[in-house]
């Protein structure tokens, strides 16, 4: 150990030290000072973007020259059951992000149905990490989005129970890659994300199952509306595997309006279809965020 | 030939608009349309968004102004000669919108050159140019368009 440990604490600084400005430039460091809205909102799992689908956006109102943060509450009502997601992410440099969101999955009265008891809960604590490879958002070369990639590890807390319903792990690594960009000619943002992924419903039901054990590709897209600087609006969907024989799971849609009440304040609703979870079809509902972000 | 082509050449100069009365003076450069760092629009339709000559007066008379009042930037502006810049933003709005101007200022790169304007500070005025044009009543959707002008130019703005 004794070894290791200054090894371990040069990579963490030689790390710092690609992420911090040059000193040669001497570089303000600044707090905030990103345009409203260009930190997204927060992901059911954690990750800056829309609500379904992790955008190339970094968390925090940081630009280049500081470090951000945001934190967020997520509600989503479907028809039978109940979600709360709380996240925190970190921002730096407006090129990494470091994001733990912990997810909340009440079954109500399906739980007793299906044997768990009524109101069982599936928990699940996700760990993100995202890099911005290239681009902007919003400035820059009109054709040319931001492009980043990410990882989230996810590690179910009901692990037993989840293998009882034929998933093969209680833990998993998604990957993604998502291109993003604001066409202000068009004042249209369009985002594209594609994953490799092996969880069942994001993992709150585990990894793989027995009609499909590794992983597959999945898509995820955002097509977003800029009313005010303000006030977007849009929707999203996300394909989704379909590993668990017991519980089909179909792909998701939302239509989302997202508001900056300030610069650390955007409030999220949505309408939103998850169709078929845990062996009952269409779960549709709202979903609603908050997000303070500095 | 040569004589006349030179006496030409000499009166050009002599009037290059580097500074009009009223301005400090600059350094000489070639004034040209290509300086504004954006092709116009086509049509007339920006023009009338931003309510003519006179509606893209207003806007850059109170982009400017909020700019030099806004404690997070004013210490960029404050060096700044600020009846030289509402006539080259004038300017390039102008001739970028389609209204029927010419560019006469410096390229983006040049005239922003050793402001040492930080991404945060963009982003400022760019909120500011977004208050100046809704004071105005430009339609958001014309606000972004004029802004997918603009945005491509951060390369040569931002220097830190």
């Amino acid at each position: 150990m004794r070894i290791l440990r200054p090894i371990a604490v040069s990579g963490l600084s030689a790390f710092c030290f690609l992420l911090a400005p040059a000193a040669a430039d001497a570089r303000e460091m600044r707090d905030g000072g990103k345009l409203l809205l260009t930190n997204g909102v927060t992901t059911v799992e954690g990750a800056s973007g829309g609500g379904l689908a992790p955008w190339a956006t970094i968390a925090g109102n940081e630009t280049r020259d500081g470090i951000g943060l945001s934190a967020s509450a997520t509600v989503v009502e479907v028809k039978s059951y109940d979600y709360q997601s709380g996240g925190i992410a970190l921002g730096l440099f407006n090129r990494v992000e470091l994001s733990y969101a912990r997810q909340n999955f009440n079954t109500n009265e399906i739980g007793g149905a299906l044997g768990l008891g009524n109101d069982y809960a599936f928990n699940q604590d996700v760990f993100g990490a995202k890099v911005r490879l290239f681009g902007d958002i919003v400035y820059d070369n009109p054709l040319i989005p931001a492009v980043a990639i990410g990882a989230q590890y996810k590690k179910n807390r009901n692990g037993a129970v989840v293998r009882l319903l034929g998933a093969k792990d209680d833990d998993g690594i998604d990957y993604y890659a998502s291109a993003t960009k604001l066409f202000l000619s068009r004042s249209i943002l369009v985002n594209a994300t594609a994953r490799l992924t092996k969880a069942n419903q994001m993992g709150l039901l585990g990894f793989g199952g027995d009609r499909q054990g590794g992983y597959t590709v999945q898509f995820e897209g955002s097509v977003a509306y800029q009313l005010s600087r303000r006030f977007v609006f849009g929707g999203e969907y996300r394909t989704k595997p379909d590993n668990l024989g017991v519980a089909k799971e179909d792909d998701w849609f939302d239509a989302f309006a997202a508001y900056a009440v300030n610069r650390h304040l955007t409030a999220t609703v949505a309408y939103t279809d998850l169709g078929s979870i845990a062996t009952v079809p269409r779960q549709r509902g709202v979903f609603f965020q908050l997000q303070a972000a500095f | 030939m040569t004589f006349a082509f030179v006496a030409f050449a000499a009166i050009l100069l002599q009037t290059a608009p580097y500074a009009v009365p009223g301005e400090a003076t600059v350094d000489p450069y070639t004034a040209s349309d290509a300086n504004a760092g954006a092709a116009p629009f086509t049509g007339d339709g920006m023009a009338k968004a931003f309510h003519g000559q006179d509606g893209i007066h207003r806007v850059v008379d109170s982009f400017v102004t909020i700019n030099f009042a806004d404690p997070a930037i004013s210490d960029i502006f404050k060096s700044h000669d600020q009846v030289r810049l509402k006539r080259t933003l004038f300017e390039q709005f102008c001739y970028i919108l389609n209204a029927g101007c010419a560019y006469t200022g410096r390229d983006m790169k040049a005239s922003h050159k050793d402001l040492g304007i930080q991404n945060a500070d963009m982003n400022r005025v760019v909120e500011n140019l977004q208050k100046a044009m809704k004071t105005e009543g430009v339609p958001f959707a014309a606000q972004n368009r004029f802004l997918s002008k603009l945005a491509p130019m951060r390369p040569d703005v931002v220097e830190r």
